[in-house]
């Protein structure tokens, strides 16, 4: 599926947080967005999700954005689950939302915590997770709701560096041929992750990333 | 080693009050009138071998619950609505912002000119003592969601009514089980003073009329009920509240 955002301009209140941005994702591309704090790039995010108004035209498959739907899922920096249900209840909801029959969801949701390194965390509240895990629940979560495009909003960014380069390995593992859209400060982990790296926002940001990539290739 | 020193305290209190009302001391305080903690335990044994004492409690438990229940139901229902529809908010604050000042208890005339029986008018007492707590706890719970759970919910496709249910709901319930207690402490404070003034039965009904029959022991009597009963019904809610927050941490309870 891909998505194509064009002249998108959003603003909160007075502010202009976005104006004029355009952006192709190809189907199964993984584009990462990179930039400072306060660039626009969750405000991009939640654009697509389909969460905040905006002018301009964001099309997903062809579709319009008009609000959001579970085609479109959202992995946040923290805090996305809900702290009340089990890491497995968590995963189980967008196949409940769906109308997946009980003890079907309960299944599939086991599956997938199994497949993010989570077996036998099932039972756990976020609260009794440590970050990277509730991190690997969202991802959980996230793929059993099967989207058309996967959006992430710094994911790891509230991790520590080690935690941040398994979720990074996981991620690229799991997400391999989802489009995903992708946004981050850290130039290094946009690099690494992105098949494609847009950026955001200042020139400093643009000049790191081409000396990393001029680094790499040599 | 603490259980010892609790219980002394207890004791000493009740010892102190069975020696100034025994030896009829007057000093400013007047303990002459009041009964003997022997008085009132004689008298209480008497109250719980007779069918009267447990009619009186099956009735005033029974006002209770239907007021605080209907006060739950509407008043959760209510604070959701407000908070989150600004066209029914706009609609339905205005009268309930002129109502809530109003102490419950100070409803009693209208409410014996409004329903048809003395019984009616009490549940309603107790509903309307219960239902603003809960509403203004249930408001303020709903706009101190974070908005981070909706979205995650509405992003996996789900419904308004969904996230009614899902997110706002569960979400909500830390700072309800708040509004309950307190509802829960008030519809006692307005049922015993309602029953006092027009009831026919009931805790608070019988303690007054000991009260106007000279009976003294049977007041205190009608009062350690009331406590007992109003301890009873609040750790029964706040038991509730723990069970179904169960996932919040620790310290944050509420």
């Amino acid at each position: 599926m891909s998505v194509h955002v064009r002249s998108l301009t959003v603003g909160y209140g007075r502010a202009t947080v976005l104006s004029d941005f355009s952006l192709d994702v190809g189907p199964g591309e993984f584009v990462v967005v990179a930039g400072p704090s306060g660039c626009g790039k969750s405000t991009l995010l939640r654009a697509v999700a389909g969460l905040v108004p905006f002018t301009g035209a964001i099309t997903v498959a062809g579709q319009a954005v008009r609000g959001p739907s579970r085609d479109r899922a959202l992995v946040f920096q923290d805090d996305g689950l809900l702290p009340w249900r089990t890491a497995v209840r968590n995963v189980e909801l967008p196949l409940a939302l769906q109308g997946v029959p009980r003890a079907q969801r309960r299944a599939r949701a086991l599956e997938w915590l199994d497949r993010v390194g989570l077996a036998g965390f099932g039972d756990h509240l976020p609260r009794e997770l440590s970050g990277g895990m509730r991190q690997r629940v969202q991802l959980a979560r996230t793929l059993a709701q099967q989207p058309s495009v996967v959006l992430m909003d710094e994911p790891f960014g509230a991790l520590d560096a080690q935690t941040r380069a398994s979720m990074q390995d996981l991620v690229t593992e799991v997400l391999s041929g989802t489009t995903t859209l992708f946004v981050t400060h850290d130039v290094d982990e946009a690099v690494l992750l992105g098949d494609r790296v847009v950026v955001l926002g200042t020139g400093e940001v643009e000049r790191r990333r081409d000396a990393i990539l001029a680094a790499v290739k040599a | 080693m603490r259980w010892v020193v609790r219980i002394g305290s207890l004791a000493a209190v009740l010892a102190l009050w069975q020696l100034l009302t025994a030896s009829d001391t007057r000093a400013w305080l007047r303990f002459d009138q009041l009964p003997t903690v022997v008085e009132v335990v004689e008298r209480f044994a008497v109250q719980v071998a007779a069918a009267e004492f447990y009619h009186d409690l099956g009735a005033s438990l029974g006002r209770i619950m239907a007021g605080f229940l209907l006060a739950a139901a509407l008043g959760v229902a209510l604070g959701v609505v407000i908070a989150r529809s600004r066209w029914l908010g706009d609609l339905l604050r205005p009268p309930l912002e002129v109502v809530r000042p109003i102490p419950a208890i100070a409803l009693v005339p209208i409410a014996i000119l409004l329903f048809p029986t003395d019984e009616q008018g009490i549940v309603f007492i107790t509903f309307v003592a219960a239902f603003f707590p809960i509403l203004v706890s249930t408001r303020h719970a709903v706009r101190a969601l974070p908005t981070i759970w909706e979205d995650a919910v509405r992003t996996m496709g789900a419904s308004t009514p969904q996230v009614l249910v899902r997110v706002v709901l569960p979400g909500t319930l830390p700072g309800v089980f708040g509004g309950l207690s307190v509802g829960m402490g008030v519809a006692w404070i307005c049922v015993i003073s309602a029953e006092m003034i027009s009831g026919q039965f009931g805790v608070g009904y019988r303690t007054w009329q000991a009260y106007t029959v000279v009976d003294y022991p049977g007041v205190i009597v009608g009062m350690v009920t009331i406590g007992g009963l109003g301890y009873l019904t609040s750790a029964a809610v706040e038991l509730l509240g723990r069970r179904v927050t169960r996932w919040l941490p620790r310290e944050a309870l509420v």
